[in-house]
């Protein structure tokens, strides 16, 4: 490296030279108002840990052991995973209402599909799963091709689908005992292992299928949108879709991807629900939608798109499990779940709001 | 063939002779909604004891359980065609009032099936199962069937909403009469003191709600042995948290309603007991009062010491007790809906 070649030296010693740069003041508070910005999960891993520790010393043993942790991971799979496929959504600026009602109409179909027309069971659930992206992909074509608001999209969608799903199974349940005598692979997310059980099977921890779905998922998904150019563009999507549209995205395939990935996602754990509760029942999981919207906003992602990651959305259905299940344990009222997990909702979009003041 | 025909043409006959005894009288059924099993029963009660007398009957149904305005506009339908009764299974019992006393005042008999009307008196007559008695049924026959060991009972409470609509709470308070439970206020979920009971917890009525509480109830106290739920849905969600504990083969579960896959589960073991109710059993009544009223004003009288006509409930076990009346699941499967 000599001679007239020497380009990068002189780059090297042009930056030498001062810039005019912001002095901010870096207190504490500051610092740590940066941190939340840059790492948006940090908030309710805080407020997780927090609860759990909270609820550990009011309650003792029975709160802070193996068995009763697991089983808040069991009783948030389903809207950990619903809230794994809304939060790809509100990424882009949009909502997804209509995921409970996918992930009910798809369930319904594998079970009908293999009780009512005799369709080989792998074949039944892949049905469903084509359904849900089927149904995906219509609300994302609804979205990015005809240019609907996707709130009204999905509020009409979740109308439909609800409807659809009350018609076609007309309200019959498949029950949990003929599943498994013909039809076990429905009930696959059932299937559990333990660690530390006594000689009876009881106790230790417990996980389901369904939680370690549920933790692949969210993990796959993180790599996915950190990592890959498509998880890039879901940002960019979300933040300003005509600077992404304008930097060369693809913003009409990346909405559409997204909606139909969460419509997949949603069918998934409509056979996460049949292992869930053992039966095929058309009346379950209508709440989803909601109850995947307060897990997604209670994990810090801002509903206006392109911020927030979705270990966070993971960490606010947790946060809604440990209360739900802490409360109950403490002899609570049910009525108190609810509202403290309002609390929790305004607490999160205050916080959301006070970290977007940090300049970027 | 030919004496099929005949046969179907002599039904005909005495059929439309029928009809032509209660010409032009039309009824109106209005339900909760048209997917619940329990109302799809009710209907084809109603039509089929319609289709018998010769009435013409309208059904009429909410999209969804709670949706009352679409009842409301069912009503005012139901004056303008000139119907002689309405039989309706209110969504929200108290706001319904102002338009069943217009349909009164236009000179409908109005009769409320499965769900009493707030004020009760506010419809000509109520058709219902007697919510109470069901709980005290179950209650009875887990007391029974558990026997000394019922001293030290460990029970959970599996109930409907925080609502506490009224069939949630003559449920729950109608199994812990029955169970020997002082219930406290009889109109109130929850204000018991009895140490038996682990817990109360809401399921919505279906089976997601059913396990959850049920596991929440059990990280309470993990030996609960008794569990009353509001209806088999829930019970079967119930079933399903026992069993991934272990547990489902030494805990009772009792439960309402007399559903299909319920009653199916009651012989499969998953239920202990149920108290079976009669949809169709309402609707064809219902209909035959209005058909009375049209033909010469009868009002309809309700059941002897209650303020309400109670269509029956029935107790379904396999493993019957003594000193409490009860079918087997086979002989229920015969009555069953859904």
């Amino acid at each position: 490296m000599s001679g007239t070649d020497n380009f990068e030296a002189v780059v090297q010693e042009r930056r030498t030279e001062a810039v005019a740069e912001f002095h901010e003041d870096k207190t504490l508070i500051k610092r740590f108002q940066h941190a939340l910005h840059t790492t948006p999960a940090l908030v309710p891993m805080i407020v997780l840990i927090a609860s759990i520790v909270l609820f550990g010393l009011l309650i003792g043993n029975r709160f802070f052991s193996a068995g009763t942790l697991t089983l808040i991971l069991q009783q948030v799979q389903l809207v950990g995973i619903v809230a794994a496929a809304q939060t790809l959504v509100i990424m882009t600026a949009g909502i997804d209402l209509s995921v409970g009602a996918i992930t009910v109409l798809c369930s319904v179909i594998m079970g009908q599909f293999a009780f009512r027309y005799g369709i080989p069971v792998p074949i039944a659930i892949l049905c469903g799963l084509a359904l849900g992206t089927a149904l995906g992909t219509l609300n994302g074509w609804l979205v990015a091709v005809m240019k609907l608001p996707p709130f009204i999209v999905t509020l009409g969608t979740w109308q439909i689908i609800l409807a659809s799903n009350f018609l076609y199974s007309a309200n019959e349940t498949i029950r949990s005992q003929e599943i498994e005598a013909q039809a076990p692979l429905l009930q696959f997310f059932a299937n559990t292992f333990k660690i530390g059980a006594d000689e009876n099977g009881r106790g230790g921890a417990t996980f389901t299928y369904g939680v370690i779905f549920m933790i692949l998922l969210v993990v796959v998904l993180a790599y996915a949108l950190r990592q890959t150019a498509w998880g890039r563009h879901v940002y960019a999507v979300g933040d300003d879709p005509d600077a992404a549209q304008l930097s060369g995205v693809n913003v009409r395939g990346t909405l559409i991807s997204v909606y139909a990935l969460s419509g997949l996602i949603c069918a998934f754990a409509g056979w996460a629900l049949i292992g869930r509760i053992g039966s095929v029942s058309p009346t379950s999981g209508a709440e989803l939608n909601i109850q995947s919207i307060t897990a997604v906003v209670i994990g810090g992602i801002s509903l206006f798109g392109g911020r927030g990651s979705i270990v966070g959305a993971l960490f606010g259905a947790l946060i809604v499990g440990v209360f739900s299940l802490g409360l109950r344990l403490l002899g609570a009222d049910a009525q108190w779940t609810f509202f403290f997990i309002g609390v929790l909702i305004i607490v999160a979009v205050a916080v959301d709001q006070w970290i977007r003041k940090v300049a970027a | 063939m030919k004496t099929l025909l005949a046969g179907s043409a002599l039904a005909l006959i005495t059929m439309s002779g029928a009809a032509v005894a209660q010409e032009g009288t039309a009824a109106c059924l209005i339900t909760k909604t048209d997917t619940n099993p329990f109302f799809v029963k009710m209907k084809e009660g109603a039509e089929a004891k319609a289709a018998e007398l010769g009435i013409t009957l309208s059904s009429y149904a909410g999209k969804v359980d709670g949706d009352h305005e679409s009842q409301v506009q069912a009503i005012e339908t139901c004056i303008a065609s000139g119907a002689s009764g309405i039989l309706i299974a209110a969504s929200d019992t108290a706001a319904i009032v102002d338009s069943v006393q217009a349909a009164r005042d236009a000179g409908l008999l109005v009769i409320a099936l499965d769900t009493p009307l707030d004020p009760i008196d506010a419809a000509d007559a109520t058709f219902a199962t007697d919510n109470f008695q069901a709980g005290l049924l179950i209650g009875q026959w887990a007391a029974a069937t558990l026997g000394d060991a019922a001293a030290d009972a460990r029970i959970a409470m599996l109930d409907l909403s925080v609502a506490q609509p009224s069939v949630d709470v003559l449920r729950d308070q109608g199994f812990l009469t029955g169970f020997g439970i002082d219930t406290g206020d009889v109109n109130v979920i929850g204000d018991e003191e009895d140490p038996r009971i682990v817990g109360n917890d809401i399921t919505s009525g279906n089976e997601e709600g059913g396990r959850r509480a049920m596991e929440n109830l059990l990280a309470v106290n993990p030996d609960i042995n008794v569990v009353y739920t509001i209806n088999e849905p829930a019970a079967a969600g119930a079933y399903e948290a026992l069993k991934a504990v272990g547990r489902e083969a030494d805990v009772l579960i009792v439960s309402v309603d007399g559903g299909c896959p319920g009653v199916q589960n009651v012989a499969d073991g998953v239920i202990g007991a149920t108290s079976q109710q009669y949809p169709l059993q309402m609707a064809a009544l219902g209909i035959e009062a209005i058909a009375q009223y049209a033909a010469d004003g009868t009002l309809p009288q309700p059941t002897e010491g209650k303020d309400f006509f109670d269509t029956g409930v029935t107790l379904i076990t396999d493993a019957p007790v003594e000193g409490v009346e009860s079918i087997t699941s086979e002989e229920g499967k015969a009555l069953c809906w859904g």
